[in-house]
């Protein structure tokens, strides 16, 4: 096979590099540092060479081994599949580099070596298998190989966050294995009964099949009830603080800032493409009202943490309610900004919670312990990660000009065209939430604390520190360069032509 | 990119290029620290003036970077924001001088000066919006940058002054968000240069574009310390004084002031207001804070807290202006009270630094006879304090002239009542201060007496305060010039069809 810059056969490099990467590193003792990061480089640039092939040939299906659906697999590339990739590449890659360091750092410590050594050492391949599996959770055009990936994912994710070994997390972690399985078993189900109705598993095949018929409604119900299992929306949230807050810092990041998102895409996916004709506008209403409730309560029990780990994981239950809150706002006139409304949401999230995570590791590191009334003083030792701890807080609050702000603005202006006021009432108060639970670590990073009492004094590498800055920059400024991810958005979704008649700017 | 655009850039990145250097500094490059800082104001000011000529002969200053569909940030050079960015850039080159005199040894100073600069760059990003949207966001970057400032001392009260600063701040920052995205619902995309959408909009949306009014004002009411929304500004008057003269003076509240005068004059317009009704709204309001300030300031005897009380009351006569929007005399004297305002209450900030600074002095009970300590700082201290009640020729006499005409010649004989009403009280509570100072006797030793420098305190710090008083007799002299605040405001008001 010939790799031209216009062949579609580039699609398949973000699965099968990650997963080959994924085996050498759990064959070889040594580099394994090395392969991972040549795996999340060449990852990179792939998702840009994918997103370039996109913008200069459009969408394109690529037939694995030539065989067309319904027999053989599918992989496809459209807008928001693409800027999920990159999504995935650009945290991947910082994720790797800030797992380096933190491991290094940890090995460095002459207490229990063999046990981060034994950490580090499984890390790499579970993480590269992991980046397999969410490539090709985006990619997958065939809605049994989903099932495969989500099964990938699930369990990769479910051992990363064992890793530590603490009885806590080894206790979230078995939580998360059974409630993952428990979600893909539910979707497997709802395939069997898609199967059953329309007899293909191909999803462009699937989309022009979908009609309202009883065996449908199930498929759609078991579908969204095990995906909504993997993405923790209220109430099914209850599994993801203790597993993400107990986890290793850079596998926090992974599960915090890539996982969730994968399952939701799929989700929305479904909701919004395969089962469109048959979603009804109360169904729409409810999930928007469980957003909701996500945000509110994800904030107030961020607000009422004292870890900041646990903080932080609460703050993602309350983000991921604002994905929900698109799903009712996108029947209104400009409806067809649900995609961007939830890709900018998805694409800011991922970066400021990469970055307040890696900071927050940072400081566990630094400090040895994550207590938030005990942080005083850490802005003089650690400024850069306070920093980047501070911009990560004001992305996650929707402030202009992140990428947050640019979403809100569509949900807000969204849910005044249609007179649902009351969604802007809930996306306000839950900034205004986030403002405090954002701030109340902030005021202590800067409290002057009276005796230097830290317990190393270490100088942490810049691994540790410049990746969670770079992150929470790009979550920052991705509002100005706006018009770019959607200019790429635009290339997939026909809806989008709709809402642009004129180009976009 | 052309010159006018990159003028405005230019302008921008003279403070925003060194707060970032000086973030990177180590904490003891004191003197690298300070060049740049200086260097950085003193391009500031000449590249605002530039841009003041170009203003005054009709040249175009505009950048356009689209987002999304219908949301664009601009930034626009028209003569009032030319107004407020020269008396952000120049009231910053004096408080920096004043700053860093002030500060000497103490720590954290990169992070302080960092903070500053990029303050700096925020508020002349306020003047420089050409629309609501970029106007929110040079909005909340300020409370970004000023919070570290308030909250500099890290001590526990200081915390709490700015975990209070914070909620208020965002609580407005929201509700004016959903105002903002509601009224571009509503009319459309609103640039500043338009002065007004169409009258036909007020037909179909009256209440709503009356209640989007309210909201509007309540998210600027917060900074501009609109009471009932003020409870913040007593409270963050713990920050180093600098802050709270640059909060005070330039860039908070004065940038909450200045949002009130781009809603009256740039996104509703005056026909539109008057038509809505809501003007006498907006004069009630106006009223009541500048009572109730003034009152409140009586009963303080810590000379920041009365300060602060005393702004509250003075920058309310900027929104009680712009609330007679149709008579062209008040709205002048709306405007030209938004530079002697800062003038005068920068003074006073910076005098009641010093006296703290040199002589450890806080409250007003322990002044007595400290104008024989500290004659040149006092006679500062005095010149704003007859401003502010407004005695000739200071400015502040200036702008309640083309107050009380305006209301006059709208027929608001209330106004003049107002006004009267609280010069008064601003009498009551500056002139004791000044007759206890002059003429009172020295009790006892002073708190903390130190002995900086050749004169009676430090010259960073006697210089700003001897340099903004001796302003506020000039401009107020040579009011009729050419190049005073209020030549210029009579130009911008040429500028509307009132």
């Amino acid at each position: 096979m010939i790799f031209h810059a216009d062949t579609p056969s580039w699609v398949i490099a973000p699965v099968v590099l990650p997963l080959i990467a994924g085996l050498l590193c759990f064959l070889c003792n040594r580099r394994t540092f090395v392969i991972a990061l040549a795996a999340a480089l060449a990852n990179f640039f792939v998702a840009f060479l994918l997103i370039y092939q996109l913008l200069v040939f459009g969408p394109m299906r690529c037939y694995i081994g030539g065989w067309a659906p319904p027999l053989g697999i599918t992989l496809r590339t459209d807008g928001p599949a693409l800027l999920m990739l990159l999504m995935t590449a650009v945290t991947g890659l910082a994720i790797t580099l800030y797992a380096r360091g933190y491991f290094s750092y940890r090995i460095s410590d002459p207490v229990r070596v063999g046990r981060h050594q034994r950490q580090q050492r499984y890390f790499w391949p579970l993480w590269m298998l992991m980046l397999a599996g969410l490539n090709g959770l985006f990619l997958s055009g065939d809605i049994f190989n989903l099932y495969v990936t989500l099964e990938l994912i699930g369990i990769s994710a479910a051992s990363l966050a064992a890793l530590s070994g603490k009885p806590a997390s080894q206790r979230a972690s078995f939580r998360y294995l059974l409630i993952s399985l428990l979600g893909s078993l539910t979707y497997l189900l709802g395939i069997v009964f898609l199967y059953r109705s329309c007899g293909v598993l191909d999803l462009e095949m699937l989309r022009n099949l979908a009609a309202n018929g009883l065996g449908m409604r199930a498929a759609l119900a078991l579908l969204t009830v095990g995906l909504l299992l993997k993405t923790a929306l209220v109430p099914l949230h209850f599994w993801l603080p203790p597993a993400h807050a107990n986890a290793l810092a850079p596998v926090s990041v992974i599960l915090s800032a890539l996982v969730v998102k994968g399952s939701f895409y799929l989700l929305f996916r479904f909701w919004f493409e395969l089962f469109a004709p048959i979603v009804s506008m109360s169904a729409l209403n409810f999930m928007g009202t469980l957003g909701a409730i996500a945000i509110l309560w994800g904030a107030i029990q961020a607000m009422r943490q004292h870890r900041l780990k646990l903080m932080i994981a609460y703050s993602t239950v309350s983000q991921l309610g604002y994905l929900f809150v698109a799903f009712p706002l996108s029947r209104v006139a400009e409806g067809a900004q649900v995609w961007s409304i939830v890709i900018f949401m998805a694409l800011t999230h991922a970066c400021a919670k990469s970055a307040m995570f890696m900071a927050a590791g940072s400081v566990y590191l630094h400090l040895g312990h994550d207590r938030i009334k005990d942080l005083a003083g850490v802005r003089a030792s650690l400024p850069i990660t306070v920093f980047a701890y501070g911009i990560a807080g004001v992305s996650l609050m929707g402030l202009p000009p992140s990428g947050a702000f640019i979403a809100k603005w569509m949900l807000l202006s969204s849910s005044f065209a249609s007179s649902q006021w009351w969604w802007a009432l809930v996306i306000m108060a839950g900034s205004l939430l986030a403002m405090v639970y954002v701030f109340r670590v902030m005021s202590q990073f800067f409290v002057i604390p009276e005796e230097n009492a830290l317990k190393n004094s270490t100088p942490l590498s810049p691994l540790l520190e410049w990746p969670a800055l770079i992150l929470a920059l790009i979550s920052l400024f991705l509002g100005l360069i706006a018009p770019w991810p959607l200019r790429i958005l635009s290339q997939g979704s026909t809806a989008f032509a709709q809402i642009f008649p004129g180009g976009l700017p | 990119m052309n010159s006018g655009q990159l003028l405005l850039v230019a302008i921008l990145l003279s403070s925003f290029i060194p707060g970032i250097i000086i973030f990177c500094l180590p904490e003891e490059k004191h003197r690298l620290r300070t060049i740049l800082n200086l260097c950085g104001s003193i391009a500031k000011i000449s590249l605002v003036l530039l841009m003041n000529a170009g203003i005054y002969y009709g040249y175009v200053f505009e950048i356009r970077i689209p987002l999304i569909p219908g949301v664009e940030l601009l930034l626009n050079g028209d003569p009032l924001s030319a107004l407020f960015a020269t008396l952000s850039s120049v009231l910053w080159l004096l408080t920096t001088i004043y700053a860093v005199g002030y500060l000497e040894g103490s720590p954290n100073r990169s992070h302080f000066f960092g903070y500053f600069s990029l303050c700096v760059t925020v508020t002349i990003g306020i003047a420089l919006a050409g629309n609501l949207v970029t106007f929110l966001l040079f909005y909340e970057m300020l409370t970004l940058t000023t919070y570290p400032l308030v909250i500099h001392r890290g001590t526990e009260k200081s915390l709490r002054a700015g975990r209070q600063y914070l909620i208020y701040a965002f609580s407005g920052g929201a509700v004016f968000l959903v105002a903002v995205v509601w009224l571009q619902s509503v009319v459309g995309p609103v640039d500043f240069s338009a002065a007004g959408f169409s009258p036909s909009y007020l037909d179909t949306h009256g209440t709503v574009l009356a209640l989007i009014f309210g909201l509007l004002i309540i998210g600027v009411g917060v900074k501009a310390a609109l009471v009932p929304l003020h409870g913040w500004l007593p409270q963050a008057m713990v920050a180093p004084a600098p802050v709270s003269a640059l909060l005070h003076a330039v860039a908070v509240v004065k940038a909450g002031a200045f949002g009130i005068i781009r809603i009256v004059l740039d996104v509703y317009g005056a026909q539109n207001l008057l038509l809505l009704g809501v003007l006498p709204l907006l004069a009630a309001i106006a009223t009541i804070t500048i009572l109730y300030g003034s009152v409140r300031a009586l009963q303080q005897d810590d000379l920041k807290r009365r300060l602060a009380f005393s702004t509250i009351s003075q920058v309310s006569y900027i929104a009680l202006g712009m609330s007679m929007v149709d008579q062209p005399l008040a709205v002048i004297g709306a405007l030209v009270h938004l530079v002697h305002q800062g003038l005068m209450k920068i003074t006073l900030f910076f005098c009641a630094g010093n006296l703290a600074e040199t002589l450890g002095i806080h409250r007003i009970s322990e002044m007595s006879g400290v104008a024989r300590r500290m004659p040149l700082t006092m006679a500062a201290f005095s010149v704003g304090a007859l401003g502010m009640i407004g005695i000739p020729p200071t400015v502040g006499f200036v702008s309640k002239w083309y107050l009380g005409l305006g209301g006059l010649a709208g027929g608001n004989w209330w106004l003049l009542l107002v006004l009267g009403v609280s010069s008064l009280i601003n009498a009551w509570y500056f002139l004791p201060i000044l007759i206890k100072a002059w003429f009172g006797k020295q009790q006892g030793a002073w708190p903390e007496e130190m002995y900086i420098g050749r004169f009676e305190t430090s010259l960073m710090l006697l210089v700003p305060p001897l340099v903004t008083a001796f302003i506020v007799m000039a401009a107020g002299l040579v009011a009729n010039a050419q190049i005073s605040p209020l030549a210029w405001v009579r130009f911008i008001v040429r500028g509307y069809t009132l």
